[in-house]
């Protein structure tokens, strides 16, 4: 499923890439090690990073867990950090049910090694300034959380200043 | 309190990140679901688990916790262990349960996490 949300290519950017496969669990937690690592490397707050690599955690457990194969890309622009998530999966049928915290689809397999809390979603809004959902059932879900680096750019993004 | 307290306390043994055993823990968080450790616990939390998988390790560097407690005398397998070395989490087991494990470090003073003080 390709992307149609304004990622804001104009600007200056870095971009970090992980190919999720499905059923492949420890290729979630890399990517979120890396992007740790990398986002370190950049001098960014610790509470920043750490956020940051929450939200590729689940979203990679996502698609490792409900989708047939995906990608995460981390953009970096001079003031904020996108996480876009793009799968080719069954989608989400209500994606407000999904954000509930509690509520899962995951197999019990997943579920015995710790994951399918149903508590990603909610975690990755809780951990963005703004997070985009789109899904289309039987083609694919693409997801983008948004992390401001600044006060005055969170400011923007709550007033929607940002995309007008 | 030290690492190396908890240690002692717990009468644990180090399975590997023996030259962490410094750092200093003040709060633990009890739990056993991946999301949860995510968003709930506090940074510089010690995980306390009866989870034992790789996951768990790398749930907890990604959440800055100071350290990873299994109980219940749980292991991970050598050839997992060989490759978390080079980590930055040191990983415990202790011979005690669950209930006990945390009661005993909430005597000596290892306080709960409050949730939400991430976004405080």
């Amino acid at each position: 499923m390709s992307s149609d949300f304004n990622t804001n290519l104009n600007k200056p950017q870095l971009t970090l890439r992980f190919k999720i496969d499905e059923k492949d669990f420890l290729i979630a937690g890399e990517s979120a090690s890396k992007t740790k690592k990398a986002l370190q490397q950049l001098g960014l707050k610790q509470e920043i990073v750490k956020n940051i690599a929450i939200i590729v955690y689940e979203a990679a457990m996502n698609i490792v867990i409900h989708a047939i194969h995906g990608e995460i890309k981390i953009i970096i622009v001079p003031d904020q950090i996108i996480v876009l998530s793009e799968d080719v999966g069954e989608g989400i049928p209500d994606i407000e049910l999904a954000m509930k915290e509690g509520y899962s689809t995951a197999p019990q397999e997943v579920r015995e090694m710790g994951f399918g809390a149903g508590m990603g979603l909610s975690n990755i809004k809780q951990c963005s300034d703004e997070l985009e959902i789109k899904s289309t059932v039987g083609s694919g879900t693409t997801l983008k959380a948004t992390i401001c680096l600044n006060p005055i750019d969170k400011k923007q993004v709550e007033t929607g200043a940002m995309y007008l | 309190m030290t690492l190396r307290e908890i240690k002692d306390i717990l009468n644990a043994e180090v399975l590997c990140g023996e030259h962490l055993l410094e750092r200093k823990a003040e709060t633990a968080f009890a739990c056993d679901l991946i999301s949860e450790m995510l968003a709930l616990a506090n940074s510089n939390t010690l995980i306390v688990t009866s989870l034992i998988n790789p996951h768990v390790i790398h749930t907890a560097e990604i959440m800055d916790a100071v350290g990873v407690i299994f109980v219940g005398g749980k292991k991970l397998s050598e050839d997992i262990i060989k490759n978390l070395d080079h980590g930055n989490i040191p990983v415990l087991s202790t011979p005690f349960l669950m209930f006990n494990t945390c009661g005993l470090l909430f005597s000596k003073g290892i306080k709960g996490c409050i949730r939400g003080k991430r976004f405080e």
